[in-house]
């Protein structure tokens, strides 16, 4: 197995980590983390599966570094999201069911 | 575009226009909305005049337009086209003079004047399409244009009639929808034809072709009102008298009487409906209607409700007519689509008269409404003998006709379904004429709205148009013999599709 | 088109950024009027491309002339042009209505945001119609995404704040799976153009390439909220400022759909060919369910946001028929346009019956036909549309859909879109009915302004004209493919 799949194996593996993570926890905090794992995960399966030719590719590093600022953006979204909710309600979880109709 | 293009856009837009201004019209503007609306009605009257004169000639009339690659909106102006459209035209021209007078104070007059010109626009639409996508269009704009019309009074008793309207109605264009679009895959665009062109698909689509049939008359046949699929007809009796004028004689079973006639000779052709064994059953559904409408009619005793059975009833004899093999029963089918509107829409007339002016809304509140209103009862005297089929008046011709027409074809039993029909009218519709003339009045009516003053019972919006309706059940009957007579136009119709 | 710098396709991305950015530092009331110019400008480009498309075919622009792969190339055909006309047809009449609607002093704070957002939004989606590569539609996916949740979140109420934060994590988490699956075919394949890869992913294609299809046609389900994904739509679409709803439902939820569309017409042609038939009935589910919530729906917003989730239904009843023919495609396309336009119409007539009766429930509107009847009128031919009732480009679409399930043979579709359209018509006409009901002795309206009755009429009624120059949409729609 070359490196750079061990790289792709273990990036699918932190995306599911994340994913259940987004989806299983409660905390707004965690949820927006968890977000970041999924995102690292993906970007790593980017750059691994493209080093298997053993060239340097410059198309995924292009496609990381944007991907890594859309993150930043979505993570500052949801963190003042979460803020805002908190502000309103004291509470960091999305209570289930207030808008049943 | 030709004048021959423009003229049937014309008779669209002659109530289509005015609607959309009315719509936009303050409320209290009744002048210029009176103005607008009578502008309308003239203006398209003198359109069909146009229309008439030419065809009569030998004149085409049509228009396509293209909406999708292989799907045109056609609209032509035949024979057939114009006898409904001349219909409603004039219907609906007497029908707005009467809706003026009847509303006259009421609110919301602006919507139901806007939704009534659709209505009519709709109608004749109808009426000029010229293939069955064309037809349905307009068919659904139909339905959409008098929903506001039937609960305009805003009454929880409007809206149920107004549900009931519409789950039947709606139910019906599906099916309708569902039968189109199966022919069209079949086929292609089915345009109306003399003769039909389903016949052309050949023996191994025969089956199919049975389905579609079915489809398409129990689509139009909701609307016609054919058993079972009547049930709206009375519910709809809430809506104010001159929207039941409308639904009954102008529009909407019209519209699925006039449907169930291009279907049989347009669609499918007189002579392949025939081959395939579809007019028996069809006959079998209006003669069953025919009987059941007038005996549900027998004990109403709300006096609309009793007229609308009558309707049910009698619009049956326009597919009657067409069921029956032969020219001779298209021809009183075709009369009676004319001859069944003008006598309904003048008893409609009358029953508004005498709940607008008496408050009496019941048959057994009529007693003596003879002497308190004689031009009324008069007219709605005269209406009465019409449908009950009595010489010389225009329902006696179209009897005759359809009498003649089933012996033509062989099917004795019809004679005895219209005998039994015309007693039964006869059953329901005596009773109203005797309490007319012959009881003597109440002390007092349950709410006079309207003072009489000398010979003007009523106020003379109201009088005039059921007058005038009622000489015109007279004229057509005596004078059916005439050049201009609905029969003439009739016998003018059945030649051109039956020696194509 | 000789000159680069007058390339239509750049300057409906460019234009929006632009608006928006001064939006956000001149304030709302300058931002406005900004932005309805620069709407009428980009409508204007909107309509010379899809005339120069007509006339000398699809084309491609690479921005600054840095072309794929490390630059990005534009692209445009006849659906991207339908799409980028729909957008900004909508866009504008919207601008104008939230002008007026916004100007009242308590949605001060909302004007605010609106207004920058809104332009980002509108970059994104054109950008996204204009896009050739899998991953710059990520990027727009990805902007679009946001926007939207910033606009739900607009009204700062916290059942709107709760809305929109589901609605953010649910549109992460899909655009994270596309991003995986784009990652997969990278790796599989060495390049992200449709082009290049459409021919590829044909025959033989490896176990990777599979799970990246799955991930990214599930990621964007989910964003177009086709059931049982469909969750997170009615509280936002539902609770948002009616402006914003009538931007969402009519375009946002377009977008991931027409990218569903332009990968089963391109490089996952096979495996949507598998999965058809499961998206297919996915589709049924969502127009029935949808309908039957939309007339259980006791507030007027959640009922039009509900009918939007039985309206994407019918987009995905398209994917069981595509065949050589077109017929599907065409409805599909007709369907994203009439709901399109029917649907701002509607929430825009929402909000004008919101203002009138001061609420927000189907029970409060009766009598509410007598005082604000074009509005009534404009939601009952949106209405038409939305039934599939004729002459409406609602029914042109579901009369090809009709007609491309009988010429296969499919009857159950049939079944479903008719009786769909039966269900609409109930919820539709359950609003009109309470509307005209005689108002009650102690309800009083407020006043609203003409503008807002204005442009829900002026939607509406393009939805129901649109139907009778359906021909010219679909000659547009052929160019290119």
């Amino acid at each position: 197995m070359s490196t750079g799949l061990l790289y792709a194996l273990s990036g699918v593996g932190l995306f599911m980590l994340g994913a259940v993570g987004v989806i299983v926890l409660a905390h707004l905090m965690r949820k927006v983390l968890a977000f970041n794992v999924m995102g690292s995960g993906a970007f790593l399966v980017l750059v691994g599966l493209a080093q298997r030719t053993g060239q340097p590719d410059p198309v995924p590093q292009a496609m990381v570094l944007t991907g890594i600022v859309v993150a930043v953006a979505a993570t500052a979204l949801a963190l003042g999201l979460a803020r805002a909710l908190h502000a309103r309600t004291g509470g960091v979880t999305l209570t289930q069911g207030e808008d049943g109709d | 575009m030709t004048v021959n293009e423009m003229l049937p856009l014309a008779v669209i837009a002659s109530s289509l226009l005015p609607g959309m201004v009315i719509f936009a019209l303050p409320e209290a503007r009744v002048g210029l909305r009176s103005v607008l609306n009578l502008l309308g009605a003239m203006s398209k009257l003198v359109f069909v005049i146009l229309l008439l004169e030419g065809v009569a000639r030998g004149e085409v009339y049509g228009f396509r337009h293209t909406v999708l690659p292989g799907l045109d909106l056609v609209f032509k102006a035949d024979a057939l086209a114009l006898l409904f459209v001349t219909l409603s035209t004039v219907l609906w021209l007497f029908t707005t003079i009467y809706a003026i007078g009847y509303l006259e104070g009421s609110p919301h007059r602006s919507r139901f004047f806007g939704f009534f010109s659709l209505c009519v626009t709709a109608t004749v639409g109808l009426a000029m399409a010229g293939n069955l996508f064309t037809f349905f269009v307009f068919y659904e704009l139909l339905t959409l244009s008098t929903f506001p019309l039937v609960v305009h009074r805003g009454t929880p008793q409007a809206m149920r009639g107004g549900t009931v309207y519409l789950a039947y109605t709606l139910a019906g264009g599906a099916l309708l929808l569902t039968g189109i679009v199966w022919l069209h895959g079949l086929m292609g665009q089915v345009d109306f034809v003399h003769g039909g062109s389903v016949a052309a698909l050949g023996p191994q689509a025969t089956a199919q072709i049975k389905v579609v049939f079915l489809l398409l008359i129990a689509g139009v046949g909701v609307k016609a009102a054919l058993v079972p699929l009547h049930g709206w007809l009375p519910q709809a009796m809430v809506a104010p008298a001159p929207v039941s004028a409308l639904l009954h004689a102008v529009a909407v079973v019209k519209a699925g009487a006039f449907g169930i006639v291009r279907i049989v000779y347009e669609v499918y052709g007189v002579e392949y409906a025939q081959s395939l064994g579809l007019l028996k059953p069809l006959a079998i559904a209006a003669a069953v209607t025919i009987v059941w409408g007038s005996l549900r009619a027998l004990t109403q005793d709300d006096l609309k409700k009793r007229l609308a059975y009558s309707t049910v009833s009698q619009v049956s004899y326009i597919a009657l007519g067409v069921a029956l093999f032969g020219p001779v029963g298209t021809i009183g089918g075709l009369a009676h689509l004319v001859h069944q509107g003008i006598m309904k829409i003048t008893l409609f007339f009358a029953a508004g008269n005498y709940a607008e002016t008496l408050g009496v809304h019941k048959v057994s509140e009529l007693d003596g409404a003879g002497r308190r209103m004689p031009l009324t009862s008069a007219a709605f005297t005269i209406a009465a003998f019409g449908m009950i089929g009595v010489a010389p008046t225009a329902g006696y011709v179209s009897k005759w006709y359809l009498g003649e027409g089933a012996l033509a074809a062989g099917m004795d039993w019809v004679v005895a379904v219209l005998w039994t029909s015309s007693l039964l009218n006869a059953a329901y519709f005596l009773p109203i004429l005797y309490r007319l003339w012959f009881r003597p009045p109440p002390a007092a009516w349950p709410a006079e709205h309207i003072p009489a003053r000398g010979w003007r019972e009523t106020g003379w919006l109201l009088l005039a148009p059921p007058l005038i309706t009622a000489a015109a059940v007279l004229v057509t009957g005596l004078f059916a013999e005439a050049g201009w007579s609905p029969l003439a136009w009739a016998k003018l119709i059945a030649a051109r599709e039956y020696l194509q | 088109m000789t000159e680069a710098w007058l390339e239509p396709a750049a300057w409906l991305i460019i234009l929006p950024l632009a608006w928006a950015s001064v939006a956000f530092l001149a304030g709302p009331g300058r931002g406005a009027r900004l932005a309805i110019l620069a709407l009428v400008a980009q409508l204007g480009l909107a309509l010379e491309l899809a005339a120069d498309l007509t006339q000398r075919g699809a084309r491609m622009h690479a921005v600054g002339g840095w072309g794929a792969p490390l630059g990005i190339d534009l692209m445009a055909d006849g659906l991207s042009a339908v799409m980028l006309l729909l957008t900004q047809a909508v866009a504008l009449p919207i601008a104008v209505y939230a002008q007026a609607y916004f100007a009242e002093t308590h949605h001060r704070h909302a004007a605010t945001w609106f207004w920058p957002l809104a332009g980002f939004l509108l970059a994104a989606m054109n950008a996204l119609f204009l896009s050739a590569d899998l991953f710059n539609l990520y990027v727009t996916l990805e902007l679009l995404g946001l926007a939207a949740v910033g606009l739900v979140a607009v009204g700062g109420g916290t059942a709107q704040i709760t809305a929109a934060l589901r609605y953010l994590l649910v549109s992460l988490l899909a655009s994270g799976g596309y991003l995986l699956g784009v990652a997969l075919l990278y790796g599989a394949y060495g390049t992200v153009s449709m082009t290049t890869l459409a021919p590829l992913a044909v025959g033989q294609t490896p176990l990777a390439v599979w799970i990246a299809a799955g991930l990214m046609l599930v990621g964007l389900l989910a964003k177009t909220a086709l059931l049982p994904f469909h969750f997170w739509l009615p509280p936002a679409h539902g609770g948002a400022p009616a402006p914003v709803s009538a931007l969402l439902s009519a375009l946002v939820v377009k977008a991931s759909f027409y990218l569903v569309l332009r990968l089963a017409l391109g490089p996952f042609a096979m495996m949507t060919g598998t999965a058809a038939g499961l998206i297919g009935v996915l589709g049924a589910s969502a127009i029935l369910w949808g309908a039957w919530q939309a007339l259980r729906a006791q507030r007027l917003k959640q009922l039009v946001a509900w009918s939007t989730v039985a309206q994407l239904g019918y987009l995905f009843l398209i994917f069981p028929l595509l065949a050589a023919d077109g017929l599907a495609l065409q409805a599909g396309a007709l369907q994203v346009v009439a709901h399109g336009l029917a649907k701002a119409a509607l929430f825009a007539a929402a909000g004008v019956l919101m203002r009138a009766t001061g609420r927000d429930t189907v029970e409060g509107l009766a009598g509410v036909a007598g005082r604000v009847p074009l509005t009534l009128f404009a939601f009952g031919l949106a209405g038409v549309s939305i039934m599939g009732l004729p002459p409406s480009a609602g029914f042109l679409a579901k009369w090809l859909l009709i007609d491309a399930a009988l010429k296969q043979g499919q009857w159950g579709w049939i079944v479903v879109i008719i009786v769909g359209s039966l269900l609409a018509a109930g919820y539709i006409f359950r609003v009109l009915r309470q509307a005209f009901l005689l108002a009650p002795e102690d309800s009083h309206f407020q006043p609203v302004p003409r503008r807002l009755e204005w442009v829900a009429f002026v939607l509406a009624a393009a939805s129901v004209l649109l139907g009778l120059r359906g021909a010219e949409l679909v000659a547009l729609l052929g160019v290119g493919s």
